[in-house]
């Protein structure tokens, strides 16, 4: 089975994320990039599928020079190759934009099973893999917490409020996974080293057949107007307890009108 | 007036709507005057109807069959498409689930629009506004092709009566076979919690590690009940088996905006405050001085859970 994992390189969550205020995109050039959180447990997906079925592991990233680290990790983590989609004109996106480009980098790979997070930790949009299910024609088995593939058929559970949904589809499918559905595993320094000899292939727009003006902020779908950080609340009240602190609190929630 | 298309988000027991519907409509009548757009089983609107009128559906379009209850989501996103087509509606908004951006994307493809999701305020101009990166960035947007699209946040927006006509349209649905790729086999409830929902609740209390044990997070339980409360946790509870991962708060569980969060244990992580950082009043309870917590906290306790906590509950309840 020929997976293709979907791989972003976004600014540290655990940081001060920024957006530039010359064009209003997000400041990637300043921040400290690591591959997205959340596709490390679609990495560790596709690596457990290949090792009860068999195939080979590609990932796929759509983003600039620099993301060559979040290819690292994956390739370090066990995946067997790279294909890094790199053009400037990319820059600024929408996530329509940006299907299209996933979808014809797709469209030059031999898939059964596309995987990849259910959302970014930056753009948090959460729809990618919707996108990509609708431009492709083939079915998306959303919000994995679980992933069973019998032959050619896949069987997910859909994490929901208080349980979950059995979902049934045939390859080629896209599945995006949640963080419930394993523990990705650590590179291994033997991992590391071996990374470092695996093929990355770097494609531009004129590559894949994709019009450099179809994409870019000049024609992206929405529009980022203005932005600012979030007015700072006032500051608050902190008491230490000493035996009273409930008895502040409560007076807190009273003076709220909250109890 | 221009007409807004606004997809209706039926409780899961069918008996209503839920309170995303309602803060949908609300939102959408700065734009122009709604049309709820009611999809599911034959008998989803029937209950449903007069709610959606009450605030402020000018109409209420029905498209029901079995097709859309037995596949994933598509369907939905393709009978919406066909009313995009036919209505030439101004806007499209629907509540921001992981179901409701689905549709959201598939509809921006089908229909070659833009879309905005997870907006806390629409404009009557079109302009959204969201907040990003855990909360820290308020950002104003706008879509510049199609239809706009607008996925709605839930407890952004309250939900205001206004009573409309509710006229009703039967919508012809006939799901093409694209659509039915995905097959919902079946709908497994895990947990039923007689608290409020999550995303709903006007009060959140959550624990965090510092709650220390599964039999301990009554503590938290006994304080949400108090103050009539849905009870939340953090990843590490939750990763610690203190209680189930329905109800995390954060960047990877849920989104929470309520009146007041109570975060009991809880050290602040971004990850953590991506999901709870809009609530309008924040307490936190933590014996840590330094936590991170304490900085959006409009009011804090430093001090021990074990004690802070239940005795705070016992005073709630005696003030009843
Ligand atoms: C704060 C903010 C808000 C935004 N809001 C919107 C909006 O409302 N509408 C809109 O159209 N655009 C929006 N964008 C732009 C959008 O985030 C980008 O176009 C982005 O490339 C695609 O969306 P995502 O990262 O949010 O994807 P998500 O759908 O959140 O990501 C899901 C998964 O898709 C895969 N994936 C996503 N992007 C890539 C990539 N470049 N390469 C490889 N795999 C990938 C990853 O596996 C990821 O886990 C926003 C961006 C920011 C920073
Ligand atoms: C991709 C990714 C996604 C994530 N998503 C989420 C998410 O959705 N939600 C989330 O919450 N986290 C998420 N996290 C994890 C996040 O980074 C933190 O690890 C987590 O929020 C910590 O939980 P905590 O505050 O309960 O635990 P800790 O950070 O361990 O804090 C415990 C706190 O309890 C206090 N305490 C201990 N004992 C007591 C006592 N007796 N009385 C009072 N206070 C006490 C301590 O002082 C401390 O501040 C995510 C991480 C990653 C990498």
């Amino acid at each position: 089975m020929n997976i293709v994992v979907l791989v972003k390189q976004v600014p540290d969550s655990g940081t001060e994320r920024q957006l530039d205020s010359s064009d209003n995109t997000v400041a990637r050039a300043s921040a400290d990039n690591v591959i997205n959180e959340m596709d490390e447990y679609a990495i560790e997906e596709a690596l457990t599928v290949k090792e009860s079925q068999g195939g080979e592991v590609t990932v796929l990233t759509v983003g600039p020079d620099g993301a060559t680290d979040a290819i690292r990790k994956a390739l370090s983590m066990g995946a067997d190759k790279a294909v890094h989609v790199s053009d400037t004109a990319i820059h600024g996106s929408c996530a329509v934009q940006t299907s299209a480009v996933i979808a014809a980098a797709l469209s030059q790979l031999e898939y059964d099973l596309v995987i990849c997070g259910a959302e970014s930790t930056d753009g948090r949009v959460s729809v990618m893999p919707a996108l990509l299910s609708e431009r492709l024609g083939i079915p998306h088995l959303s919000g994995a917490r679980k992933l069973t593939v019998e032959g050619s058929t896949l069987k997910v559970e859909r994490q929901t409020d208080g349980g979950f949904w059995a979902l049934e589809a045939q390859t080629p499918a896209i599945v995006s996974t949640w963080d419930t559905i394993n523990e990705p595993r650590y590179p291994s320094f033997k991992g590391i080293m071996a990374a470092k000899k695996k093929p990355v292939e770097t494609k531009s727009l004129a590559d894949l057949g994709v019009d450099a003006g179809s994409v870019g902020l000049a024609t992206a779908t929405s529009q980022v107007l203005d932005f600012a950080g979030r007015p700072p609340k006032g500051e608050g009240v902190k008491v230490t307890d000493e035996g009273d602190g409930a008895e502040k609190l409560v007076g807190y929630l009273a003076e709220q009108k909250l109890v | 007036m221009a007409e807004v298309l606004v997809l209706v988000e039926t409780a899961p027991d069918g008996s209503g709507v839920r309170k995303t519907t309602l803060e949908a409509l609300t939102a959408a009548r700065a734009l122009g005057e709604p049309s709820a757009v009611v999809l599911g089983a034959p008998g989803t609107a029937a209950p449903v109807k007069d709610v959606l009128a009450e605030y402020g559906a000018a109409k209420v379009l029905v498209g029901e069959s079995d097709d859309i209850d037995a596949y994933l989501v598509a369907p939905k996103a393709e009978v919406l498409a066909q009313l995009v087509a036919d209505r030439s509606p101004a806007a499209v908004v629907i509540p921001s689930t992981p179901e409701g951006k689905e549709i959201a994307g598939r509809l921006a493809i089908k229909t070659g629009s833009g879309f905005l999701t997870d907006v806390t305020e629409i404009a009557a101009d079109g302009t959204a506004t969201q907040v990003a990166f855990a909360g820290a960035t308020i950002v104003h947007a706008k879509v510049t092709t199609g239809t706009p699209i607008y996925t709605l946040r839930g407890n952004s927006v309250a939900p205001e009566a206004s009573a409309a006509a509710g006229e009703e349209e039967t919508i012809a649905v006939s799901v093409s076979d694209a659509a039915k790729q995905t097959r919902v086999v079946d709908r497994v409830v895990e947990q039923k919690s007689d608290r409020p929902d999550l995303t709903e609740a006007a009060i959140v209390v959550s624990g965090g590690r510092g709650v220390a044990s599964a039999e301990n997070f009554s503590i938290i339980e006994g304080l949400a009940d108090s103050l009539g409360a849905a009870v939340g946790a953090s990843r590490a509870a939750v990763d610690s088996g203190f209680y189930p991962h329905s109800f995390q708060v954060g960047q990877t569980g849920k989104t929470v905006s309520p009146q007041l969060y109570i975060a009991v244990g809880i050290s602040g992580a971004i990850q953590h405050r991506a999901g709870m950082q809009t609530s309008k009043s924040i307490v936190a309870v933590n014996k840590d001085p330094e936590a991170p917590i304490f900085e959006l906290a409009d009011f804090g306790v430093v001090g021990d859970l074990n004690t802070v906590v239940p005795a705070a509950t016992e005073q709630i309840t005696a003030r009843k």
